[in-house]
């Protein structure tokens, strides 16, 4: 039996019919590490003996209906900003090298509550701050359609590592795009769910009011299991929301027809990578055919997307960052004269390049003086980016945008110019900024065989519409293949 | 034109990021900085001047409970990832003289 060829839940099937152990599956994704990890490079820390050890009682569970759901014995990966009971949670930064949380992640706990087998941690742009997974402080992760290319970022091991069958599924943090920006490149599925839907409890913050986690896994089906068992209200997170509507599986359906899908036409404009677009334009054609309305519309705040996005998110992410000091946990540097010089010098040695690049950029964005100008400009665009969203969900149910301008990268290509590198995220980072829920299903390859993804947008709390438009549009597109067929590739 | 970032400014950035950069640091961020600037200055063109600033997206409510203490003594947890630490306190350089 090919292990791989499964899904998380028709892993979780066979589990439950008796037709394989929990320790089959966790022995598969164990052995693919084995075969893949040193091109690869997903994960940061594995917990295999662990692992085998909750298998065992995880199958116990199952036969003993504790574990009664729908993915009990399935191994899953774990973005390394998420708090795991003492096990070591760096954000990919030399600070918190040392760091061991005394405390689960609130989507920690869910995991473990439904029987799921948590494998490892993954590696991930320094505080999810970048689109490659390069400004890691541990090694790039490499993308296991061509390892000569970036996995994206920042969840980059996370999706990796789901593409190279070393994980059947795998939790994400989504800021600017994270999350479907990576699943893109690596040719999985990825979920950034509407902003209070999963709790943030655990997750190392980077911009609050932008960040949060999403399933990462190899079809819409899976993503939407892992949603309903990460989703739900937390009183440890005070902007955590109440939604009685987590029913995502049961209504996913295959028919699309009438449902009404926008595309804003700036979208489409220069920088968009051809091959990409071509991909792109199939997918709106499959929609069209499968009898969904597909128009196209103009989007007037396309460009000033990614400056208000930057700005508030360097904004937060200096102010969530000022707790590093070398004080309560992580790193400190060895020699300093005195509490400030501590202060500074930790922080110094300690942050890498693009984090210091963004602390600067919102400490003077903050700064008195430039505050109005600048920060106060960029949450008065937020408004207005948001009020035309409002008026584009009046008119369609879901709307339609390439994951990225290009395929993956070259590794080593993105870092030289930051500007440059912020300017892809341009379909990502708007819904971030407007709370609303994303994902991004394979949709092609372009002629070096990288993935393309297309993004779904939805309005605020319609995650429904979202599965329901990519499940559908899934099933019209078939078997997109794995990036490790035959095991050769990476 | 967007704010030119002087020596001065730079200065203050590094004051308030609790940074230490060498000169020829402080010579690449101020001019990543500017390159930065110049392009968000972008945001200029649209008139926001009827336009309330959106901090939070759902409205921003506070989120209440009773002051009551709800957790044991973690201190031993707290301090468990210290640098330094003493007598069940973080241990900090000397701040007074």
């Amino acid at each position: 039996m090919d292990l791989g060829a499964f899904t998380a839940l028709e892993l979780a099937e066979k589990i439950k019919q008796h037709q394989i152990s929990v320790l089959d599956g966790v022995k598969y994704v164990f052995d693919q590490m084995e075969k893949h990890e040193d091109t690869v490079h997903a994960y940061l820390d594995t917990y295999k003996k662990e692992a085998y050890a909750r298998a065992k009682e995880v199958q116990k569970g199952i036969e003993d209906g504790t574990y009664t759901g729908p993915l009990a014995g399935v191994p899953i990966a774990i973005k390394d900003n998420i708090c795991i009971k003492g096990k070591k949670t760096t954000c990919a930064s030399k600070i918190l090298e040392n760091f061991v949380p005394q405390y689960n992640a609130e989507v920690i706990d869910r995991l473990e509550k439904a029987g799921l087998v948590i494998i490892g941690k993954t590696n991930m742009d320094e505080f999810a701050m970048g689109s490659t997974t390069e400004t890691s402080a541990y090694g790039v992760t490499r993308n296991p359609w061509n390892p000569d290319h970036v996995p994206g970022g920042s969840s980059g091991g996370s999706c990796a590592a789901v593409a190279a069958g070393e994980a059947y599924l795998a939790l994400g943090s989504d800021t600017g795009g994270s999350i479907r920006q990576p699943s893109s490149y690596c040719g999985v599925t990825g979920i950034k769910p509407t902003y209070g839907t999963v709790s943030r409890y655990g997750l190392v913050a980077y911009a609050s009011s932008l960040d949060q986690i999403g399933p990462v896994g190899k079809d819409v089906a899976d993503c939407a299991a892992l949603l309903e068992i990460i989703a739900g209200h937390d009183t440890k997170d005070s902007t955590s929301i109440k939604r009685d509507d987590l029913d995502f599986s049961s209504t996913m359906t295959d028919k699309i027809v009438g449902m009404k899908f926008g595309v804003p036409k700036e979208y489409l404009s220069s920088g968009l990578d051809p091959e990409v677009k071509e991909a792109f334009m199939n997918t709106l054609k499959s929609l069209t055919e499968m009898g969904a309305i597909v128009e196209f519309f103009s989007m007037k705040t396309t460009e000033y997307m990614i400056p208000a996005y930057y700005i508030i998110a360097s904004a937060e992410a200096s102010s969530n960052l000022e707790r590093f000091d070398g004080v309560k946990y992580g790193f400190r540097a060895k020699e300093y004269e005195g509490l400030h010089d501590m202060y500074k010098k930790t922080r110094t040695e300690g942050f890498g390049e693009e984090v210091k690049r963004r602390i600067m950029l919102g400490s003077f964005v903050l700064s008195s003086g430039y505050y109005d100008a600048y920060y106060l400009k960029a949450l008065r665009t937020k408004a207005l980016i948001k009020k035309e969203f409002n008026e584009a969900f009046e008119k369609y149910d879901v709307l339609l945008a390439p994951a990225a301008p290009s395929t993956a990268p070259k590794l080593g290509e993105s870092l030289k110019d930051p500007l440059a590198m912020y300017l892809s995220d341009i379909y990502t980072v708007a819904i971030n900024l407007c709370g609303l829920p994303g994902i991004t299903v394979p949709c092609g390859k372009d002629s070096k065989g990288l993935p393309v993804g297309i993004q779904m947008i939805g309005d605020c709390f319609k995650e429904n519409n979202l599965f329901r438009a990519a499940h559908a549009y899934e099933k019209k597109r078939g078997d997109f293949g794995t990036a490790m067929e035959g095991g050769e590739k990476a | 034109m967007a704010k030119m970032i002087d020596d001065e400014t730079m200065e203050n950035v590094c004051i308030l990021a609790k940074l230490s950069l060498t000169e020829e640091e402080k010579e690449k961020a101020k001019e990543e900085m500017q390159k930065m600037l110049d392009y968000v200055e972008k945001l200029d063109e649209l008139d926001t001047s009827k336009v309330e600033p959106m901090s939070h997206i759902f409205g921003d409510e506070n989120v209440f409970r009773e002051d009551v203490v709800t957790n044991g003594d973690n201190s031993e947890a707290m301090l468990a990832n210290a640098p330094k630490q003493k007598e069940n306190q973080y241990q900090v350089p000397k701040t007074i003289g």
